[in-house]
């Protein structure tokens, strides 16, 4: 009940939403009643056509966000472990990290063509350096303490680094990855809507041209509902690794 | 005041101290020095051809042109326009949603469920929409600008009002503070860091939305630059507006951590090491 009353104003937008269309206040055209959104988001699942663009989406998606977590996470940690490195790659970091990664798009489209590789360099770019910066302020924040007290009981470099370093870098790499994920959507659908041949965001293109906006609807839903999905699990995986603190966020 | 000091320090520790500064400038420019150096190298040794990379000498010329020709000027001004507006609305309205999620159950009742879903979801997808009723002018430029952004702020102001020590307002409440004073004089100050947090969020997204936006509905823009650019398989300008775009964004965001220091100069924070 009580989750219920906290998500009524979604209801009554939803409500709000086919009754506007119903009583025709606002065009068809411009806001295809929910019913309908919803009988041709069906239909699409049927015909398998949401499928198919959704896993070519969720692929580009997966692999760009995999790659700059590795990279990405590999690279902030080595910065904040040795500072050659860190001299090295922070200006690089500091005047890349504001750059608005939408403007990659005609670049990795010159480079890589119109299919899945230009995707997943513009989330692999786009996503790298909030992951970097995650694990650079994470790894660079451990506490001294701790360090001292590892090195006095004889642990080499290497442990330090696995048993101390990264358990303090987790929280802000986590978060960092968060940010990551958020944008890495943002610029699958925006490279989608303006060069692809298949995805949601081609989809959503493909059919507004159309006309058939009530599919388009659909598929805007599914993506912002996918968007939405993968944060909440990303938020429920982190609250469990990062049960071992004594504060979670 | 510094002159005694000086002459306290001696020559060669001033000469050390200056050695080292230089140093230090040195080694932060190196890095970019190498990779520009690098960029201009690669295009000019024909390891790509100059679609795949023109050379940065090239993307410099053309920017040159685009500034004496004013077309540099018009796109950025517009796209800017576009943006800083966008941003405006955003931290007027998404303070003042904020700050009514706070002080009225209805309010928060009402948006609550609505920015816990929003927040998360990847709005942009929602352009053709936006396209779909308000046209491809500035008017849905902004819109879709607006609903990418809006959610951080309000975020960061409703958790930041709810963090503010209650041992102020009720300090303030026994002096005799009414409600727009307490609001004004304690409330919004004592919540400005995360605010200013929350626009710090909100301004790169504008910039990367605006560009997208016009990427899409095209026209003038350093986005529809971009986008014209490579339809007529133009590299040199399709780079020229990464470069171009890139400056823009690194001076918004300096300016924005510009203004969080004079703005809260007052705060602790202003005295920690600042690592941005």
């Amino acid at each position: 009940m009580k989750q219920f009353i906290r998500y009524l104003p979604l209801l009554l937008l939803a409500v709000t939403w086919e009754l506007a269309a119903r009583l025709e206040l606002v065009s068809n055209t411009a806001l295809p009643p929910l019913s309908d959104v919803i009988l041709a988001w069906v239909d699409m699942i049927k015909d398998g056509e949401l499928l198919t663009n959704g896993a070519s989406s969720l692929y580009r998606a997966g692999a760009g966000l995999g790659l700059s977590i590795a990279i990405g996470g590999v690279l902030g940690i080595t910065m904040a472990w040795w500072k050659p490195v860190n001299v090295l790659l922070a200006p690089l970091v500091e005047i890349f990290y504001p750059l608005p990664k939408s403007a990659l798009i005609p670049v990795t489209v010159i480079w890589l063509g119109f299919g899945d590789g230009s995707k997943i360099l513009l989330i692999f770019l786009g996503c790298m350096l909030p992951v970097t910066m995650g694990a650079f302020n994470g790894a660079r924040s451990s506490e001294q303490v701790l360090v001292w007290s590892a090195r006095s009981m004889g642990a080499n470099k290497l442990r330090m680094l696995w048993d101390v370093v990264l358990p303090s870098a987790m929280p802000e790499l986590l978060n960092g990855i968060r940010t990551a994920l958020a944008l890495s959507f943002i610029l699958l659908v925006s490279s989608e809507l303006i060069v692809a041949q298949k995805g949601f965001g081609f989809l959503i293109g493909f059919l507004g041209a159309n006309g058939s906006y009530d599919a388009m609807y659909a598929v805007v839903l599914t993506v912002a509902f996918l968007g939405f999905a993968a944060d909440r699990i990303y938020l429920l995986i982190l609250r469990r690794t990062l049960a071992w603190r004594e504060q979670t966020p | 005041m510094t002159s005694a000091i000086e002459t306290r320090d001696g020559l060669p520790e001033k000469a050390a101290r200056i050695a080292v500064i230089l140093f230090w400038t040195g080694a932060r420019v190196f890095s970019i020095v190498l990779v520009l150096a690098a960029w201009e190298i690669l295009a000019r040794s024909g390891t790509f051809t100059p679609f795949q990379l023109p050379a940065l000498s090239a993307v410099l010329e053309r920017i040159w042109s685009d500034a004496w020709s004013g077309d540099l000027a018009i796109n950025t001004a517009l796209t800017l326009y576009r943006a800083l507006v966008s941003f405006a609305i955003c931290a007027v309205g998404g303070v003042a949603i904020g700050m009514a999620m706070s002080r009225n159950k209805i309010a928060n009742w009402f948006f609550d469920p609505i920015i816990s879903v929003g927040f998360p979801m990847p709005k942009i997808a929602f352009l053709p929409v936006v396209i779909l009723w308000l046209g491809v002018y500035d008017v849905s430029k902004i819109t879709i600008i607006v609903i990418d952004a809006i959610f951080p702020v309000i975020a960061a102001t409703v958790i930041a009002i709810q963090g503010v020590e209650r041992e102020l307002i009720w300090s303030a409440r026994n002096m005799g503070a009414n409600n727009r004073e307490l609001l004004t004089q304690i409330v919004l100050p004592a919540a400005l860091p995360q605010i200013m947090t929350g626009l710090q969020v909100a301004l790169p997204l504008t910039l990367i939305v605006a560009v997208v936006a016009e990427m899409l509905m095209g026209g003038y823009g350093l986005g529809g630059a971009m986008i014209t650019a490579s339809r007529f398989a133009n590299s040199t300008g399709v780079f020229a507006g990464i470069v171009e775009i890139a400056v823009i964004g690194y001076c918004l965001v300096k300016a924005m951590a510009m203004l969080r220091r004079r703005l809260l100069i007052w705060h602790q924070e202003a005295n920690e090491p600042t690592t941005a």
